[in-house]
């Protein structure tokens, strides 16, 4: 083996200080594919708002303003009642809410001021792993079990497809989002101030209250924006539990059946072969799309400035 | 000012005063077990999910489940049909996904991380990728039935295996983005920096030393990503998985990804639908199947990425 | 109590890597010598006791049998290299270790005769009486006035006295006048330097018998550093005061006694904490005893 030798570098030329064309060929290729992929990103942006856009257009420009507001949501009748709809959506949103918060802020604290590190290792894993939970088996959840072996205690006339369960099952859909975010948050208060509130005498329940909630609230609040976002947007198990039909009439019931904006996409997308031949009523499924994705959309801004803001403070 | 004249005072009595008081704390403690509580509450859940599944299911589990797994959809009724279309479907429509979605996810991540750090550009890309995260999921479908489905038909055939795989692709890119830039960023610039060091060009700095560092992670971020596609029904609803409750028939493989198609979070769905409780067993043990599928593929994920979690 | 246990520094047991090993620790508060040197101290009372301190982070000895009394309206100085456990020594006093994972604190602290580390003893009430100044200026993310009304309130001090009280420890932190018209506005707007005084004024405001600084002034600038010195010089008539801090200068400006820690390192490596010598200001820095002292404060270790 040859001991490696200093180059000689008596005739060294400009030449001599060039890559090799394959090798500045391979780079130079690479950062246009990788540049590619990154404007492939945007484009499915662009097209998604593209998609909903025109379709929510050609629904307006066609549509009767008056059914907008008529009795319900009946698209194959023509009547295109959004507020039933809308209703529906922030009712089983705000059940989910009230189930997730109370429990995932908890779960939150505990987690991060309460818990030995031991079992914060083993419990952060399992947030994860329980935010896997594919929605289709909580819908079956909400029929299978929590209306009939829970609601039906407690109401007697509960229609066995309603908006309780269904916001009872997305809350604990969004749970562990919920309790992701929060945790983040109050990681983010700097230990320092715990150590201030302890050094006056606080006890923990009291810093946790007076101290670190406070100062993550800006964060806390972003998780219930995003969170709340999560169940508007959720599909499968308000579709299973609650809107089951392509129909709906305006009601405030939470024991009754209701659709909701993504439960009425799933319906006339199941049916799209079918709701095809009438336009209207296809144009409206991209129209609840359009609607769907503006209000996620200014609620996600939302929580990321704010988380954002977060991230600035200490 | 008077409260606040004199240092406490407690040379005598001290010990008494720094006694611990019973019940001193007795809201500490009641927030601690509130806490407890919640916890539990927040991810015990998944325990009564299994066991309600299980048990609702158990009739299919405990004596039907390999006709239940090897056979096909069968509209006459609950006892003949099966899942195997769907634990098939699935697995194609994940197999597509991955390979839409994993290339470009990877590559706008080493785009963002090794070339465009703050440039105007890479913030467009980064803050579209934050708002892409957050769309539902059935707005992927409006994507997929217009775009995926009906423009480029002639690619994707229609409503196939196909055109579901890249309607989830585009829906897990942000995940593939997010974790896989992280990745990327926690591969510390001395490596970066040793490899120019010896001449290397940014493309082999990349291919040999930054990419295989960020490798693990970026694996697990795709396994997590690819998890979330194999649960996902709404938006294959709306490009055409529920409206076929095909046979394959004597189509070979190949044919079947243009072909007709159903996922198993669909077929749930479509077994929750059916009026009649023999149904309802199934849509159970169906969703036993896909819990411990997902619940798998996660949890290995999960603990590649423990196990492989670097310090640098 | 045992007195002698009190008053005596047992040689350290193991030789140190920093002097021969035949030469023993000069820990001198034998009582009448002190005060016969420093003139007047014979009839000063004593705050803390501590008897074979030793603490540890799991299984790792992080400080190892410091024996030492804390006089009362003194300011005694923890100086030392880093590493060397004043800071860990000083979280003693209020129990502050407690709430970090895996510590504990082996041996006697006796406060005004009551052990501290006693199982009937409430941290929490030993950390109304025993405050905290912390290393980088940590207010609350609220206003001025609710950062002092923190410890107050929580001490159930009423309402209508809580403008005495804010007022008060704030005049007495000399900082009453730079805020006095912005007390609603949040505490982060204030510079380093007034965000550390705020953070006496908090911890006086609960009106402790010993205030613990921990290098209050190593993130402020020469003239924070200043002030909060002069605070330091007028809040010893009133409170027991005890400061960690890296800068010998500071030591022998504001202390009236000081103690010198070394680290020595064991056979795997590990870097345990010792007190080498305790006695005046005066002396440490004119005649120290030990030459490990010596050789730090002169400046050829540490």
């Amino acid at each position: 083996m040859t001991p490696p030798m200093p180059q000689n570098t008596s005739d060294l030329s400009a030449a001599d200080l060039r890559t090799s064309a394959s090798r500045r060929a391979w780079s130079a290729g690479a950062r246009w594919a990788f540049a590619l992929a990154a404007l492939v990103t945007v484009l499915v942006s662009a097209l998604i708002i593209w998609t909903v856009a025109s379709g929510a257009w050609t629904f307006i420009s066609q549509v009767a303003w008056g059914n907008l507001t008529e009795i319900g949501w009946f698209p194959r009748r023509g009547l295109f009642d959004l507020s039933t709809l809308l209703v529906n959506s922030v009712q089983i949103s705000v059940i989910a809410m009230l189930v997730a918060v109370p429990s995932g802020f908890g779960a939150a604290i505990y987690l991060s001021e309460y818990a030995h590190p031991k079992v914060r290792k083993v419990m952060k894993p399992t947030l994860e792993l329980l935010a896997s939970v594919p929605s289709v088996v909580l819908g079956v959840f909400a029929i299978s079990f929590i209306t009939p072996s829970i609601l039906t205690n407690f109401f007697d006339d509960i229609n066995f497809f309603n908006k309780l369960a269904a916001g009872i099952a997305v809350g604990l859909l969004v749970i562990p989002l919920i309790a992701s975010i929060a945790e983040d948050a109050l990681r983010a208060v700097p230990v320092a101030l715990r150590e201030a509130s302890s050094g006056l005498g606080a006890r923990k329940v009291t810093t946790s209250i007076r101290v670190v909630l406070p100062a993550a609230m800006s964060g806390l609040m972003a998780a219930i924006i995003v969170g709340f976002s999560r169940a508007i947007g959720e599909t499968m198990v308000v579709t299973i539990a609650s809107g089951g039909g392509d129909t709906s009439l305006f009601n405030l019931s939470l024991t009754e059946s209701g659709g909701t904006i993504t439960s009425a996409m799933a319906a006339l997308g199941l049916g799209t072969d079918q709701v095809a031949g009438n336009n209207l009523a296809f144009q409206s499924l991209y129209f609840l799309g359009a609607l769907l994705f503006a209000i996620t959309l200014v609620l996600n801004m939302a929580g990321d400035v704010i988380v954002r803001r977060l991230q600035n403070k200490y | 000012m008077s409260v606040l004249t004199t240092p406490a005072g407690i040379a005598t009595g001290a010990a008494d005063a720094l006694r611990r008081r019973p019940g001193a704390d007795v809201a500490g403690s009641a927030f601690k077990w509130l806490l407890i509580g919640a916890t539990v509450f927040a991810t015990g859940f998944l325990a009564v999910l299994l066991a309600v599944m299980i048990v609702d299911g158990w009739e299919v589990l405990s004596g039907n489940l390999w006709h239940f797994l090897t056979h096909g959809f069968s509209q006459r009724s609950a006892a003949e049909a099966g899942v195997w279309q769907g634990i098939l479907g699935s697995l194609q429509v994940a197999l597509v996904t991955g390979l839409f979605a994993v290339p470009t996810g990877v590559a706008t991540a080493i785009y963002l991380v090794e070339y465009a750090q703050g440039s105007r550009f890479a913030r467009i890309v980064e803050l579209n990728i934050r708002n892409l995260a957050g769309v539902p999921s059935i707005v992927y479908g409006l994507l997929g039935l217009a775009v995926f489905v009906q423009t480029i038909d002639g690619f994707t055939k229609g409503k196939t295996v196909i055109a579901g795989g890249m309607t989830l692709a585009a829906m897990v890119l942000p995940i593939v983005v997010i974790t896989s830039v992280e990745a990327l960023k926690a591969v510390p610039d001395s490596l970066r920096e040793a490899a120019y060091g010896v001449g290397a060009t940014k493309w082999e700095v990349l291919s040999r030393q930054v990419l295989p560092a960020a490798l693990s992670t970026i694996l697990t971020g795709t396994v997590l990503a690819l998890a979330r596609a194999l649960g996902e029904a709404a938006p294959l609803i709306l490009v055409g998985a529920a409206t076929g409750f095909m046979s394959f028939g004597d189509a070979n493989v190949l044919e079947t990804f243009t072909g007709p198609y159903t996922a198993l979070p669909v077929l749930i769905f479509n077994f929750a639908r059916q009026p009649g409780a023999d149904w309802g067993v199934n849509a159970a043990a169906a969703s036993v199947i896909i819990l411990v599928l997902v619940l798998a593929v996660n949890g290995l994920a999960i603990y590649l990425r423990n196990r492989f979690e670097r310090q640098w | 109590m045992n007195p002698e246990k009190a008053l005596m520094t047992d040689e350290p047991a193991a030789p140190d890597i920093l002097a021969p090993s035949e030469s023993p620790a000069h820990t001198r508060i034998d009582v009448s010598a002190v005060a016969a040197m420093a003139g007047q101290r014979a009839d000063t009372e004593t705050v803390f006791e501590c008897g074979d301190i030793n603490v540890y982070y799991g299984d790792f000895r992080a400080l190892r049998d410091v024996t030492l009394n804390i006089a009362a309206h003194e300011v005694t100085a923890f100086i030392g290299p880093s590493g060397c456990g004043k800071t860990t020594f000083l979280r003693c006093f209020n129990r502050m270790n407690d709430l970090i994972e895996g510590a504990r604190v082996d041996g006697a602290i006796n406060y005004h005769g009551v052990n501290l580390y006693q199982d009937e003893v409430d941290p929490v009430e030993v950390r109304r009486r025993v405050g905290m100044v912390f290393q980088k200026p940590n207010p609350f993310p609220k206003s001025i006035y609710d950062n002092i009304a923190y410890g107050p309130r929580l001490a159930g001090v009423k309402r209508s006295a809580l403008d005495d009280v804010v007022e008060g420890s704030l005049t007495r932190a000399a900082l009453w006048d730079e805020v006095k018209d912005r007390l609603k506005m949040s505490a982060y707007g204030l510079s380093g330097g007034q965000q550390q005084r705020l953070c006496i004024a908090r911890a006086i405001a609960v009106q402790p018998d010993v205030v613990l600084m921990d290098e209050p002034c190593s993130a402020l600038d020469p003239i924070a550093t200043g002030r909060i010195e002069e605070l330091i010089a007028e809040l010893k008539t009133e409170y027991t005061i005890i400061i960690v801090t890296h800068n010998m200068q500071q030591a022998a400006r504001i202390s009236d006694m000081t103690a010198f820690f070394s680290v020595q390192a064991n056979e795997m490596g590990q870097r345990t904490g010792l007190l080498v010598e305790y006695a005046p200001t005066s002396l440490i820095f004119t005649n120290p005893d030990d030459p490990r002292t010596e050789a730090y404060i002169t400046g050829r270790v540490g």
